[in-house]
C-alpha cells in the first residue's frame, strides 16, 4: 500500500504543470452556457490538442499521450489546480470515445476521434426524452430502417450543450414492441445540423442554455453510424453510463482544487469565532481528500483488472452532493456578496445543482447501491 | 502508487476476523462490561498473540513497530467485533513512552505491552481512563508531566457499558516532564478512527442481513427504498472513510489523521443511527446484540478528538499543495 508516484509519473506532472503554467488563459474565459463562452472553450480545445494535453489517457494514433489511469488523474489534478477552463468536449470524450473504444469499429475511431479530440466536432448526448428520464429504456425516438441507413424521429431533451453542439449521440427504438422496453434499441450518432433536426435551447435555472430540446423529423443517418448491432443499443448504452458515474466524470482533481480556493477564502475572510462555517470548510477540504484517496484505490483495482462496476454509483452519489456543500459554503463564506451572480463561486453553485438529477439521479444510483452492492431485494421499480 | 492493502494485510485480518469471530466476542463484553475482566484478558493476550500490540512498539523495545497501516488493519477487525478493553489507550501509551528522550521508561513497559501481558490505559489532564480497573500500566498526562499513576477511583459509567471510566488516583512516579503529547495524540487518533470504520462495517453488515429476513407487509422490509437508501447512505459514508483512514496511516500527519478520526467516527455514529432506526424496537433493547456496537459508535466519536477538535486540526496546517 503506498501512494508515491514513480519517477516516470512525476516527470509527467511537471511536464503537465509546465505546460499549464505557459498556455492557461490569464482571464477566465466566459461562461462554458453562453454561445460566446463556447466559442472560446472550443479555441481552447485547439489548444490543448495541439500539444497532445486534450485527451492524454487516449492511443498516440488519436490524440493522446497513451496515459494509463494514474497519469490521467495526475493530470487532472494539475489541470484544476492551474485554474484551467472547464471541457466543452467533456461528453464526447467522457462519454462517447469509450463507447466507440469498446463497441466501435476501427473506421469509425479513426473517422471521429481526431476531431473530437481538437474540439472541431463537439457531441452532444441525445438520450432522455420527454417521457423517459430514469427509466430511459421506455424512450419512444424511432430510427426507421431505410436505403443505406436509418431515418431518425421523435424528440429528445435535456440535451447539454446541444444548441452549440455540432453532433449527438443518442438511443433510438428501431424495433418496437419487442416484449422488454429495453430491447429492440439502437445507438446512433447524427449530425445536429441535418435536415430534418430542429434544436431548441433551454435555459436552465439562471436562464443561461445548458441544454436543448432536439426534434427530429425523418433525419437520416447512414449505418455507418450506427454503434454496435443495430437492436443492441442498450448494453453500448450501459457501459458508458458506467464511464459517466464511474472514474470519468467527474475527477478528483476538480474537488481539490476547488476545496482549496474554499480554504483560501476561509483564509482570507472568515469571522474566526464562526466555528459552524468552519466546520463546513474543514469538511470540504476532508471531502476531496476523501474522493481523491477513494479514487486512488479504484484506480489501484482496475490496474490489477477489475472492471468498472456497481461501485460506480458510490461516486456519483458522492461527489454530487459534495459539490452542492462546497459551493453553498463558499457562498455563505461570502455573506450577502454570496448573492452576487458574477462571483467565481456562483457559476459553480448553479452547476453543481444539477449534479443530484443527471447522470442517473442518486435516488436510482442508491437504489444501485442498496440492490447491487449490498444484496437487498428488488423493489418495485 | 498501489493504493490498497496487499495479501498479507488482508490475510492479518482475515486471520482476525476468524479468530474473534470464534471468540464469541459478545459474551466477552458482556462480562466486562459488569467488571469480570477474565474474557476479555484472555481475548487481549490472545490479540497480542497475533501481535496487534506489537504494530505499535519499535523493535527496540520488543515489538514489531511502529507499522501504522498494519495497525489500522488490526484496528477495524477489533471494532468490527466490538472488542472490549483500553485497545487505543494501549497504542497510544505505546507511542508516548517510545517516544521519550529517557529510554528507560520504555525499556521497563513497553515489552510486556507488545507481548500482551500487560495493557495500558491514559488518562489527558484528570480526565477519565479507560478501563483504569482493568489496565496494568495506568498513566496520567498532566501539565507537570507523565506519571504512572498509584491506582484508580470508582468506576463510572459510560453510554457504553463496556467502557469502564476511571479516575487515576493522584502521584505516583514521574516519567517524564516533557512527553510527546501531539504524536501519542495521533496514534491514539488512528486506531480510533479504525476501530469506529470497524464497529461502522458491523452495525452495516447485521443491518443489511435483519432487514433481508425481517418481512412486514408480505415482503422482507429491505425491498421498501426509504429502508434502502438510508442503507446506501451508510455504505457510501463508511466507504469514503476508508481510504482516509488508510491515507492517514501512510502520512501520520496530524491533519490526515484528524481527518480520518473525524469521518470514520462520524460514518459510525450515523450508520448506527440508521442501524438503531432499521431494525425497530428489538433494536433499542439491551439484550439484542446489536447494541454492543451502537453504544460503541457513540462513544467512540468523542474519545480522542472531538469532531470540532478534529476540524480545527485539519484546517491547522495552513495552505497546502498536493
Ligand atoms: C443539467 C442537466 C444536464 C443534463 N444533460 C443531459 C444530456 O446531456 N443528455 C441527456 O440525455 N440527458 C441529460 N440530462 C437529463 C437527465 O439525465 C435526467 O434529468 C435524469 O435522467 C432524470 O430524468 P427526469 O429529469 O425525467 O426525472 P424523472 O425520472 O422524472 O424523476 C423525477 C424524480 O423522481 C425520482 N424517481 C424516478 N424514478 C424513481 C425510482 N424508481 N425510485 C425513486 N425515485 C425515482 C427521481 O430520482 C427524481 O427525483 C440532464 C439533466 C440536467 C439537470
Amino acid at each position: 500500500m503506498d501512494l508515491t508516484l514513480s519517477p516516470a509519473d512525476e516527470a509527467f506532472r511537471a511536464e503537465a504543470r509546465t505546460w499549464l503554467a505557459a498556455h492557461v488563459p490569464r482571464t477566465p474565459l466566459p461562461s462554458l452556457e453562453t454561445e460566446e463562452g463556447f466559442a472560446a472553450h472550443r479555441v481552447w480545445e485547439a489548444e490543448l490538442a495541439a500539444d497532445r494535453w486534450s485527451v492524454v489517457s487516449w492511443p498516440r494514433v488519436y490524440g493522446g499521450r497513451d496515459a494509463g489511469i494514474v497519469r490521467w488523474l495526475v493530470f487532472e489534478e494539475e489541470y484544476y489546480a492551474a485554474g484551467a477552463p472547464g471541457r466543452v468536449g467533456q461528453n464526447g470524450i467522457n462519454l462517447l470515445a469509450p463507447t466507440l473504444f469498446d463497441h466501435g469499429t476501427e473506421r469509425q475511431r479513426a473517422r471521429i476521434l481526431p476531431s473530437m479530440a481538437s474540439g472541431e466536432v463537439v457531441w452532444a448526448q441525445a438520450w432522455s426524452e420527454p417521457e423517459a428520464g430514469s427509466d430511459l429504456a421506455s424512450l419512444t425516438s424511432r430510427a426507421v430502417r431505410t436505403d443505406g441507413g436509418w431515418l431518425l424521429s421523435g424528440q429528445k431533451t435535456w440535451s447539454s450543450r446541444a444548441a452549440f453542439a455540432d453532433r449527438a449521440f443518442g438511443l433510438f427504438r428501431s424495433e418496437p414492441g419487442t416484449s422488454r422496453p429495453h430491447q429492440g434499441l439502437t445507438y446512433l450518432m447524427f449530425d445536429l445540423r441535418a435536415p430534418g433536426v430542429t434544436v431548441r435551447p433551454i435555459g436552465r435555472l439562471d436562464g443561461r442554455p445548458a441544454f436543448a430540446e432536439v426534434f427530429l423529423d425523418e433525419v437520416f443517418v447512414p449505418d455507418e453510424d450506427v454503434i454496435g448491432e443495430p437492436g443492441g443499443g442498450w448494453r453500448v448504452a450501459m457501459s458508458t453510463a458506467g464511464n459517466e458515474r464511474g472514474l470519468t466524470l467527474r475527477s478528483p482533481g476538480r474537488f481539490l482544487a476547488a476545496a482549496d480556493r474554499l480554504e483560501a477564502l476561509w483564509r482570507s475572510r472568515a469571522d474566526p469565532s464562526d466555528t459552524a462555517l468552519r466546520d463546513r470548510v474543514a469538511d470540504a477540504v476532508i471531502g476531496a481528500r476523501a474522493y481523491q484517496l477513494f479514487t486512488y484505490a479504484n484506480a489501484s483495482r482496475f490496474l490489477d483488472g477489475a472492471a468498472v462496476g456497481p461501485e460506480a454509483s458510490l461516486n456519483k452519489v458522492f461527489w454530487s452532493e459534495y459539490d452542492i456543500a462546497l459551493h453553498e459554503t463558499a457562498l455563505d463564506l461570502l455573506g450577502p456578496d454570496g448573492e452576487s451572480a458574477d462571483t467565481d463561486w456562483s457559476e459553480g453553485y448553479v452547476f453543481s445543482l444539477a449534479g443530484p438529477i443527471y447522470a442517473g439521479t442518486n435516488e436510482i444510483q442508491r437504489d444501485i447501491i442498496a440492490e447491487r452492492l449490498l444484496g437487498l431485494p428488488k423493489g418495485r421499480r | 502508487m498501489r493504493f490498497l492493502l496487499d495479501p498479507q494485510q488482508r490475510a492479518f485480518a482475515d486471520s482476525l476476523d476468524a479468530m474473534l469471530t470464534a471468540a464469541d466476542t459478545p459474551s466477552v463484553v458482556r462480562d466486562w462490561s459488569r467488571g469480570d475482566h477474565g474474557g476479555g484478558r484472555a481475548l487481549w493476550s490472545r490479540i497480542a498473540k497475533v501481535g496487534v500490540f506489537a504494530l505499535a512498539v519499535p523493535e527496540a523495545y520488543e515489538g514489531m513497530g511502529p507499522h501504522p497501516v498494519e495497525l489500522a488493519v488490526g484496528f477495524v477487525e477489533l471494532g468490527r467485533h466490538a472488542v472490549p478493553g483500553p485497545l487505543v489507550e494501549t497504542v497510544a501509551a505505546a507511542a508516548l513512552l517510545a517516544g521519550l528522550a529517557d529510554p528507560l521508561p520504555a525499556g521497563r513497559l513497553l515489552p510486556s505491552l507488545a507481548s500482551g501481558e500487560a495493557s495500558a490505559t491514559l488518562a489527558l489532564d484528570g480526565a477519565y481512563a479507560l478501563d483504569g480497573d482493568a489496565a496494568t500500566t495506568r498513566l496520567a498526562l498532566a501539565a507537570g508531566g507523565l506519571r504512572l499513576a498509584p491506582g484508580h477511583g470508582p468506576v463510572r459509567a459510560s453510554l457504553d457499558p463496556a467502557r469502564r471510566l476511571t479516575p487515576l488516583a493522584p502521584g505516583g512516579e514521574l516519567l517524564s516532564t516533557a512527553p510527546p503529547v501531539a504524536h501519542a495524540l495521533v496514534w491514539a487518533r488512528l486506531a480510533t478512527a479504525a476501530q469506529a470504520l470497524g464497529v461502522g462495517l458491523a452495525l452495516l453488515d447485521r443491518t443489511v442481513a435483519y432487514v433481508r429476513q425481517r418481512t412486514q407487509f408480505g415482503v422482507p422490509v429491505g425491498s421498501f427504498q426509504a429502508v434502502k437508501h438510508r442503507l446506501a447512505d451508510a455504505k457510501i459514508a463508511l466507504e469514503f472513510a476508508r481510504p482516509l483512514l488508510f491515507g492517514a496511516a501512510l502520512t501520520m500527519a496530524p491533519a490526515d489523521v484528524a481527518a480520518a478520526k473525524v469521518t470514520a467516527c462520524e460514518a459510525a455514529y450515523a450508520t448506527a443511527r440508521t442501524a438503531l432506526q432499521l431494525h425497530g424496537a428489538i433494536g433499542y433493547t439491551a439484550e439484542y446484540d446489536l447494541s454492543l456496537w451502537l453504544a460503541k459508535a457513540r462513544a467512540l466519536r468523542t474519545a480522542w478528538g472531538t469532531p470540532a477538535e478534529c476540524r480545527a486540526e485539519v484546517l491547522s496546517g495552513g495552505a497546502r499543495r498536493r
